[in-house]
């Protein structure tokens, strides 16, 4: 026990130290808790009712346009939502009110750069994803390019992306289930394995959106009553709030500044690219575009996304610091041996999920402990199904087997999905016992050095050819994955070379991946004088003309 | 591609309406995108380079600090700026470009 108890303490203080800005999207390894009923039949009940709404989805589920896209009927407020559940990790809800507990002012830095990246998508991205798209955002890239290369190129950069996503979420779900509803690890790698096939399978798009918006209201409004209650303990009056932390905080004054979370300005900055341009690569994210009727619903399911974000972020701040103060006044019941030096039951994370008992009682924690799960259910039923469709759309209909029947489609995107679904189970208990702080990190930086790239150039440089985009994105894909390799998050704490042997000195390989894609697509670009090349430069105009008016984009199919 | 299509194309590529409203959108998205960098990399250089100034007090024998308001800012600032576009481009540059799509069909 005690050397695990090492270990956690040694995670959170290398989150603390901000060795690693990324780990608060990581759960660390935690301790198994008593069995939670309360929260496990709450659990039940949203896989029950979530169930129920896939099987009437799968009624609606015919075509591979219903299975990828919903049949594109989605309004800009409900896909809003969705994105916002897609995007609204557990990860991002313990982590960031666990990182505001125990940091203060830092959770905040934290929170702002997993926001930003809205802005980008909906001025650079939303619409002209809408007008050129149809099912991926390879459909994009590749509009008025070579299909096979292009095809390839991406499909390669949203599997990685999905991967270290994946193996992240299940992780992460396998060490909540110990701490939330007090099971064994592998139960949940499972069970989250099996109820996402189930989603994805039978249900498509239709049940994964559904699922997303459900677990976005549930999410939003659990953590507006928690965080309601904790102003109107003070009157709702955060100065009262805050000096009431500072008061309690052991950290004391130092929680009102910023930490040792930024050390130095180049990793801040390339950690800041990664989050901001990152998103915009994020192939589950951009599936989410291609569900809507027209580019005007796309640019209003961004305007509702980034505000439901950004409101989530304010109410983690203020959970963060509700748990300061409220949960110091129950040591017992909260802290391990009822010793606050001794840490929180369960981790550093659990700082929300204890808050809510302070609040609201045991049912509350049920509900919080019971939505904190079906979160990653719904992120990885998304992932899975932009998965998915890399391979039945982008490899097997437009690589392998050019022109075959949107059955014959469909039929490979189910067979996928259950691949998928196996294989997210056997990565989730494979990585067990590793550290997977790294994953979601590497996951953006791949996202902002292969994917951007590419879909930013073909979509608005008209020099831009078939050699250029893969070759750049190429070289961004495997240098972001090499600078990772060599930083001391992977280098030192995974390969467990000795404490100061990582080569890269950084904590995000962004800002030079990302510069050396787009270079790299620039360069290769102005030096190829193929015909090829010289069709793909005439093809811009029209491009140009769907991208912008929207004429010819695909609509939505009649339901 | 059909002579018919490629007509209907000639004709918007050739509307000078058309090329003022891809530089107008062109030129805000960039804009826009250029405010949410400048917010957001200078309120990380603000924390890499300025702690101190950050950790001020909002005021006399209060503990908030300077940072709070603005980070939060920050958040507000990306709301705010993404419903601003939205708002126009959903509004001005669609009414724009329907009028564009029209012309092209007479």
């Amino acid at each position: 026990m005690i050397s695990r108890k090492h270990i956690l303490g040694g995670l959170f203080a290398l989150l603390a130290a901000g060795a690693a800005l990324a780990a608060g999207a990581d759960l660390g390894e935690t301790q198994k808790q008593a069995t939670n009923w309360t929260a496990i039949v709450m659990f039940a009940i949203f896989v029950g009712a979530t169930l129920f709404i896939t099987k009437w989805a799968a009624g609606k589920t015919k075509s591979a346009a219903d299975f990828y896209t919903a049949g594109g009927g989605i309004t800009g407020f409900q896909n809003g939502l969705a994105i916002a559940g897609d995007y609204m990790s557990a990860a991002s809800f313990l982590g960031i009110s666990g990182l505001v507990f125990a940091n203060g002012f830092d959770g905040l830095i934290f929170s702002i750069g997993w926001l930003v990246g809205w802005p980008v998508i909906t001025f650079l991205m939303a619409e002209r994803l809408r007008n050129l798209g149809k099912f991926t955002f390879a459909d994009v890239a590749s509009y008025r390019f070579s299909q096979t290369p292009v095809r390839t190129f991406a499909a390669t950069g949203s599997l990685v992306v999905v991967a270290f996503y994946m193996i992240a979420q299940m992780v992460g779900a396998g060490q909540l289930i110990k701490v939330l509803f007090g099971l064994e690890y592998i139960y949940a790698v499972i069970m989250v394995g099996i109820i996402m096939m189930a989603y994805v399978l039978f249900g498509g798009m239709t049940a994964t959106t559904w699922v997303q918006i459900i677990k976005a209201v549930m999410l939003l409004c659990g953590a507006t009553f928690m965080a309601l209650a904790v102003l109107f303990q003070f009157g709702f009056n955060p100065e009262a709030l805050f000096a009431k932390a500072v008061e309690v905080h052991a950290k004391k004054d130092a929680i009102m500044a910023p930490g040792a979370l930024i050390k130095d300005p180049i990793s801040a900055i390339s950690v800041g690219m990664a989050l901001m341009f990152g998103t915009a690569g994020l192939p589950h994210i951009l599936m989410r575009f291609f569900t809507v009727p027209n580019a005007k619903e796309a640019r209003k399911s961004v305007a509702w996304a980034t505000t439901w974000i950004g409101y989530f972020y304010i109410l983690t701040f203020i959970i963060g610091f509700g748990a300061i103060v409220n949960l110091v006044q129950n040591p017992g019941e909260f802290y391990v041996g009822g010793e606050i030096a001794k840490g929180l039951k369960g981790g550093g994370n659990m700082a929300a999920v204890h808050l809510a008992k302070a609040v609201g009682g045991d049912l509350f924690l049920g509900f919080i402990s019971a939505v904190a799960f079906a979160t990653i259910l719904a992120v990885v039923a998304g992932l899975t199904l932009s998965g998915a469709s890399a391979v039945s759309h982008d490899l097997y209909a437009s690589v392998f087997r050019k022109g075959c029947s949107s059955e014959d489609e469909l039929r490979v995107s189910k067979i996928t999905t259950l691949a998928l679904g196996v294989l997210a189970v056997v990565l989730g208990i494979a990585f067990e016992k590793e550290n997977v702080a790294y994953m979601v990190m590497l996951a953006f930086a791949i996202a902002c050095s292969a994917n951007f790239p590419v879909l930013f150039m073909s979509v608005l440089w008209k020099n831009c050819t078939t050699k250029g985009a893969v070759t750049g994105g190429f070289v961004g894909l495997f240098m972001s994955v090499i600078l990772t390799v060599g930083s001391a998050n992977v280098w030192e704490a995974v390969l467990h070379n000795p404490k100061g042997s990582a080569w890269f000195p950084y904590n995000s390989p962004a800002i030079f991946s990302m510069s050396a894609a787009f270079f790299t697509i620039w360069l290769v670009s102005i030096l190829d004088n193929s015909a090829q090349a010289k069709k793909e430069r005439e093809l811009y105009a029209d491009q140009l003309i769907r991208s912008e008016t929207g004429i010819g984009a695909s609509t939505a199919s009649a339901h | 591609m059909s002579q018919l299509h490629s007509e209907h194309y000639e004709r918007i590529r050739s509307n000078p309406r058309f090329q003022s409203l891809v530089a107008k959108r062109n030129g805000y998205a960039f804009i826009m995108t250029a405010l949410m960098m400048f917010a957001y990399y200078g309120y990380i250089l603000l924390i890499a380079f300025d702690k101190e100034g950050l950790a001020v007090k909002l005021g006399e024998g209060m503990v908030t600090s300077v940072g709070i308001p603005l980070g939060l800012g920050v958040i507000v600032f990306t709301i705010i700026i993404t419903a601003i576009y939205v708002k126009r481009a959903n509004t001005e540059f669609d009414a724009e470009a329907a009028e564009i799509l029209k012309e092209a069909q007479k």
